[in-house]
């Protein structure tokens, strides 16, 4: 992976060369899915296959368990998950009254970790957490991602967009430069994909394990060699917001595998 | 709680092979890799994997640290009789999850 990024100073002064694009639209939208080899195609397609099922098994289970000082569990609350949260995870990051901020599928699982089962919060990239939040985006997989239509939630998705096309980091790259105006070519042995958040919670080869779409974002930060937002820095959710908002109309895969 | 997930057809004609396949969530921590503080990270991973079919040990393997995270294992079985299929995996420590299924076979 090291050696991969090295090559990103080469391709960088090729990138920057290029107009920025008015980003993908319609048709010539695709999931990251569309870009990887048959063999790993055939691993996320299968369920008995797919080791991202793991997290989302662990996640049924943890769904009907009793937790924290209310001693009840999300199923105690919201029932048959395939009933009451078909669809949920289409529509985050929602607009959460408490903060007056958008707030990601993950961070709403944990203030019901925190307010209602009155549990200490799940620490980012947890298994518990992971698995919860693969659980419930599951239950809408194979649903066309649809954001929520509500103003207040504006501003925040313009600041995402903001972010997606400014340049960061030693490499002075934005994220558009790889994902908007350079999708389908290669970064040393990677395909650069349309950045496209349909599959996560997911399963990647390279990290062996199940990881949250902020992981991927820092991933991507750190390789163009500029600071990571934090784990539930507002910035990753605006980028998320951002990125869902790209993504509308693309089908939920979670959980997904990539490379 | 055995995180693990296992694929053995429901039913099967006497005398078919049937695929078996089995996946366990497991790092695989090789003991090679150094954490954050400097330090190895220990050694911890499924040593042995074994099936049993009606209580007779059908499969076995013994798994080494370069097999990856969340081990993936199929193999093929002779359905013979109805009854119950076991999963055991063993890590370093000795400590063993398991997981079950049933099959018939007509
Ligand atoms: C230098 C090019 C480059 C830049 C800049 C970059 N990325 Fe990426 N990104 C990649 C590559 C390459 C992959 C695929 C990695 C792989 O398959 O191993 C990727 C993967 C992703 C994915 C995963 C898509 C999927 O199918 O799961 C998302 C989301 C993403 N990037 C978002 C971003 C965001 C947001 C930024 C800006 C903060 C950004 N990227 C900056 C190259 C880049
Ligand atoms: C004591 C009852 C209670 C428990 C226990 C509980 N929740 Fe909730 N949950 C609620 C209520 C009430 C709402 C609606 C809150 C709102 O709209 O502001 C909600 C909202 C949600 C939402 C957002 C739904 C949407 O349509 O936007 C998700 C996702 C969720 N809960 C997941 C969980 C998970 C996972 C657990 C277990 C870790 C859990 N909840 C435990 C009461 C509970």
């Amino acid at each position: 992976m090291r050696a991969l990024w090295g090559l990103v100073g080469i391709i960088a002064a090729v990138v920057c060369s290029m107009a920025i694009a008015a980003g993908i639209e319609g048709s010539a939208k695709r999931s990251g899915f569309d870009f990887m080899t048959p063999e790993t195609q055939a691993l996320q397609a299968d369920d008995m296959s797919n080791p991202g099922m793991l997290w989302v098994l662990q996640g049924e289970q943890l769904w009907q368990q009793s937790e924290g000082r209310a001693d009840v569990a999300c199923a105690g609350c919201h029932g048959d998950a395939s009933q009451t949260m078909r669809g949920v995870a289409t529509r985050y990051p929602a607009f959460d009254e408490a903060t007056g901020r958008p707030i990601d599928l993950a961070g709403r699982i944990n203030s019901c970790r925190g307010e209602r089962q009155q549990a200490e919060p799940l620490t980012p990239e947890s298994d518990a957490l992971l698995a919860l939040t693969a659980y419930v985006t599951h239950q809408s997989r194979g649903m066309p991602i649809t954001p929520a239509i509500d103003a207040r939630l504006a501003p925040f998705r313009d600041n995402g967009r903001r972010l997606f096309q400014s340049r960061i980091g030693q490499l002075d790259l934005s994220c558009a430069s790889c994902h908007d105006d350079n999708w389908g070519k290669r970064l040393g042995g990677s395909v650069m994909p349309q950045a496209h958040p349909t599959g996560y919670p997911l399963y990647r080869l390279e990290w062996q394990t199940v990881g949250s779409l902020q992981r991927r974002l820092r991933n991507c930060m750190i390789g163009v060699r500029a600071e990571p937002f934090a784990f539930g820095a507002p910035e990753l959710v605006d980028l998320e917001l951002h990125l869902m908002e790209r993504a509308r109309g693309l089908r939920v895969e979670t959980p997904a595998v990539r490379p | 709680m055995a995180r693990a997930l296992v694929n053995v057809p429901k039913a099967a004609r006497q005398g078919e092979v049937v695929e078996i396949r089995a996946m366990i969530a497991h790092p695989m921590e090789t003991g090679y890799r150094v954490g954050p503080n400097g330090i190895n990270i220990p050694r911890d991973i499924i040593r042995r994997f074994a099936c049993t079919y009606n209580g007779e040990e059908v499969f076995s393997a013994d798994l080494f640290p370069a097999v990856s995270a969340n081990p993936f294992i199929a193999f093929t079985l002779v359905a013979t009789t109805s009854g119950t299929i076991d999963f055991t995996w063993t890590d370093d420590a000795g400590k063993t999850q398991t997981a079950s299924a049933e099959i018939t076979v007509g």
